[in-house]
């Protein structure tokens, strides 16, 4: 028994790190595999390119890639929010990359100004109301939502969590730190109670008659909707006279040491393709990036919104400052 | 003591005993030097994020953040520290020491928690008690109002939460500590004049010391680590603001800075203990039999019995309970046969790290045994300071160092011998193996290090006049005797290397996925009653082994 384990043991020490096939495509994913098998599969499937992945939060992912240096095995880095693309084209972990396809297929505001990293999928954060209180129209804006009519009744989730910091930020983009630190103080005196650590919770928070009011991930909404459809929720599209709904992307970027560019490129490229972005969109609720493309009936059926077109790469340079609003509002 | 049987080693011939030792003394301090080492790397390469001052951050962190973060991590360590004493220490003595209904069950049963993450145990409670949950949802039904029900997202909850996810570690050095003191102290005591309850504080306790403060230790260096449960109930503590500085404010230089000072803090606290008993010794004087136990009696049995079977409901039952029926509703879905794999690879992990953890804390607790000179002891500090880190910042700090290992030796090699670039070292499992046991020296360490005070030294005295080296000494004389500790050792780290995430995440090889990357994947997602599953099947694989220490660890029975 023993001596299969210690035998198992060696084998794996040095099988596992001399095995590298070259002309598959490894990519390092903040994006959980559930969401990403499946597309890896089906590109694997069209291309008989293999794809090799390991699942990560952002931080150790951007780490390793940093301490790995030239030694990288990773092509392609993939994750949630452009904050962490962002961060991570501006740590120079990223090369830019010339694709005709992606030009054509990814809108400008979606991508790194320098063609580092590109949104794949939009995830919009809008209003979600209680229908048995609210009408649509008592709300308006994200703004109006720290007005002291909404005192003791606007639920929120923590300050932690990127897409809140994406949201302020991109509000800094917009207007200013001095305007936009008097709306947070608006949010954090109108809350009804302790912010919340998942926006499945806060929803279920609104439902129940704790609040009226707060924002989430459209997708989350999509997620619990489908589990109990009775539940007396809707999204509201805000902002929809001036600036547009906020929206953030999954995205992802060639790695700066990347030893198969080509696989990597062509796997992006198949990303922003109909087959693609129908997966990447579909698998999780969200909005294909690609405008050519629909989205699911179900996500379609929320209706059509516009969208605040500022690029998205503004939230990452901002989150730094966003957070530190958010602290000195104790918006916790 | 009888059991050893020293008629072998006469036959030893006698070798310069005296000569020799100079030597082996230092060849011992050595191995504190090594594993010390394993430990130091990767906190120095966390230490080192000082030579990059960050000017603004720590301004904002001290203006607006540092106040309310370290008060609640005061809080929080005051409360979980007396909570997890209360109960592990009562219900060790209870179990080892009294009989009352159902003892012998309830005496393993009261590990049982251990085996359920602390994060599962929050999300679970916050399901089921917060103002979404179905208590709350009834008490509104029925009386038309909930407002009165405490908060569960509070101080209070956070601290309830951990309290029961931890205690055992108390629990089970306390109870081996009260089984191996012996009886003859405490009739003693009796003899001269003390009741039952002065003889307890006055004497049980005192020389339960070691164990307790070890199983105190480990909880609360968890707890000081521990970013799951915290960020469940969205708590402010050091973890927290480390992770909101890195990943927020995209500084990990001042978020290594926090970690740092955090290191300080339990090292400081480490020394301060270490320096309070240094002079006392802790042998032991006969054993419990089952005859000599308290009898307690009517109201006393029975209350006893309730309230072990009410911790053990609360801490383990209830938990379990809720992850079977989130687990069953998604069953069909997300089981396949990949799950065998996971299985396979959270035990072989958990195995071996759990063997060469337990076998390194062996020779560290000798090591310190033999040497009780400051450089040693401080050393012996250091290698089991790991466990006080967040689990991320030492995963990150091991990965630094590896990489840079890596490069250095693909300098070296590539000239001679044709290796593509990279990952000598990287993505294999003996990296991993390390890191695991960087991270959980402190858990193997202490259950065997108070076992090995309980050894009087003329044990090692007699060997030596017998002429037997350290090893040998070590292997035929301690390790036999030591077989509860070191079994408690195995346990501990193999149930906490099955529910580590950080290092699992950062280092395993492609492909190596385990249930606690699962439960991972889900989590993220906020998809905690798909993460029941392979939670659910974490926790009953953790329970075989459970259900094994109270068999053959367990040296009162």
């Amino acid at each position: 028994m023993f001596s299969r384990i210690l035998s198992t043991l060696l084998l794996s020490v040095f099988a596992i790190s001399i095995v590298h096939a070259a002309d598959d495509v490894v990519v390092y994913s903040a994006r959980a595999e559930q969401l990403i098998k499946p597309m890896f599969d089906a590109f694997t499937k069209e291309t008989s390119v293999p794809v090799k992945f390991i699942t990560d939060k952002e931080g150790p992912l951007m780490e390793r890639l940093r301490a790995e240096g030239p030694n990288t095995r990773a092509d392609l880095l993939l994750t949630v929010d452009a904050g962490n693309l962002w961060q991570a084209a501006n740590a120079g972990l990223l090369k830019p990359v010339q694709s005709k396809v992606l030009d054509a297929n990814i809108p400008a505001h979606l991508k790194d100004p320098d063609n580092q990293w590109f949104g794949l999928s939009i995830r919009a954060r809008t209003i979600v109301y209680n229908t048995k209180k609210l009408k649509p129209a008592d709300l308006t804006t994200y703004e109006d939502l720290a007005n002291p009519k909404w005192k003791g009744k606007l639920c929120l989730r923590t300050s932690k969590k990127v897409y809140n910091q994406s949201l302020v930020a991109m509000m800094i983009a917009e207007k200013g730190e001095a305007e936009t630190e008097k709306i947070v103080n608006g949010w954090v005196s109108n809350l009804a109670t302790d912010v919340f650590p998942d926006d499945t919770k806060l929803m279920e928070a609104i439902a129940a008659g704790q609040c009226d009011v707060g924002i989430v991930n459209t997708y989350y909404y999509g997620r619990l909707i489908e589990k109990k459809p009775n539940l007396p929720l809707a999204l509201f599209w805000p902002n929809q006279k001036n600036s547009g709904v906020h929206v953030n992307v999954s995205g992802a970027g060639v790695v700066k040491h990347s030893k198969n560019e080509k696989g990597a490129v062509q796997l992006l490229e198949w990303f922003s393709s109909e087959n693609g972005q129908r997966m990447f969109a579909d698998l999780n609720m969200e909005y294909p990036a690609n405008p050519a493309y629909k989205p699911d009936p179900v996500v379609a059926s929320w209706g059509e919104f516009k969208h605040n077109l500022i690029n998205v790469a503004k939230a990452g340079e901002l989150q730094a400052a966003a957070v530190r609003l958010m602290d000195r509002a104790r918006y916790k | 003591m009888e059991t050893i049987k020293l008629d072998h080693m006469t036959k030893a011939p006698f070798k310069g005993a005296f000569a020799a030792s100079a030597f082996l003394r230092d060849r011992w301090r050595l191995v504190a030097l090594v594993f010390a080492t394993l430990v130091l790397i990767p906190v120095l390469v966390v230490i080192s994020s000082f030579f990059h001052p960050e000017k603004e951050v720590w301004q904002h962190l001290y203006e607006h953040v540092l106040g309310d973060l370290l008060l609640n991590t005061l809080w929080l360590v005051l409360g979980v520290g007396a909570s997890t004493l209360l109960l592990g220490v009562s219900l060790g003595w209870l179990t080892a020491v009294c009989q009352f209904p159902g003892r012998r069950i309830l005496s393993w049963a009261l590990l049982l928690p251990i085996a359920i993450p602390a994060y599962v145990t929050a999300f679970v409670f916050i399901g089921l008690l917060d103002f979404t949950g179905p208590l709350q949802g009834w008490l509104r039904d029925v009386f038309g109002s909930s407002d009165w029900f405490p908060r569960i997202r509070s101080t209070g909850g956070v601290i309830l939460v951990m309290s029961l996810a931890l205690y055992p570690y108390v629990y089970l050095l306390a109870r081996n500590a009260f089984a191996t003191q012996g009886k003859r102290a405490l009739e003693a005591a009796q003899a001269l004049g003390h009741s039952r309850t002065s003889g307890f504080f006055r004497v049980a306790l005192p020389m339960a010391r070691p164990w307790i403060v070890g199983g105190l230790m480990l909880a609360l260096m968890e707890t000081l680590a521990d970013f799951g449960t915290v960020s469940v109930f969205n708590y402010d503590t050091f973890t927290t603001a480390i992770y909101k500085t890195w990943f927020g404010m995209f500084s990990l230089d001042a978020a290594s800075q926090l970690a740092s000072l955090l290191v300080i803090i339990v090292f400081a606290l480490l020394i301060l203990e270490q320096l309070s008993r240094s002079r006392m010794r802790y042998t032991q004087a006969g054993r419990y039999q089952e005859t000599g136990r308290i009898k307690l009696k009517g109201m006393a049995a029975w209350g006893a019995t309730l309230f072990a079977v009410t911790v053990v409901s609360i801490a383990f039952i209830v938990p379990l309970l809720q992850l079977l029926i989130w687990a069953a509703s998604v069953f069909a879905e997300d089981f396949d046969s990949r799950y065998l794999g996971f299985l396979q690879h959270t035990l072989m992990l958990a195995g071996i790290a759990a063997v060469i953890t337990a076998a390194g804390a062996l020779l560290l607790s000798y090591a310190a045994r033999r040497n009780t000179d400051s450089l040693t002891r401080t050393c012996v500090r250091i290698a089991t300071i790991g466990y006080a880190l967040p689990g991320t910042v030492l995963a990150v700090g091991v990965f630094v160092a590896i990489a840079w290992l890596d490069r250095t030796l693909l300098q070296l090699l590539q000239p001679i011998m044709k290796i593509e670039a990279g990952m000598l070292l990287q993505g294999s499992l003996l990296i991993m193996l390390v890191a695991y046991m960087a991270r959980f020296m402190a858990v193997g360490f202490n259950p065997v290090d108070s076992a090995m005070q309980r050894l009087p030294l003329s044990l090692d005295d007699v060997s030596r006049t017998l002429g037997v080296s350290s090893l040998t000494m070590l292997r035929r004389v301690h390790a036999p005797i030591l077989r509860g500790g070191m079994v408690t050792a195995l346990i501990l780290v193999f149930v906490d290397v099955m529910k580590e995430m950080p290092i699992t995440l950062m280092t395993r090889p492609f492909g190596w996925d385990t249930l606690a990357v699962r439960i991972f994947e889900m989590t993220s997602e906020g998809e905690w009653e798909r993460a029941a599953l392979p939670a659910v099947t974490l926790v009953l694989v953790g329970l075989l082994p459970i259900i094994f220490l109270s068999r053959h660890g367990n040296v009162n029975e």
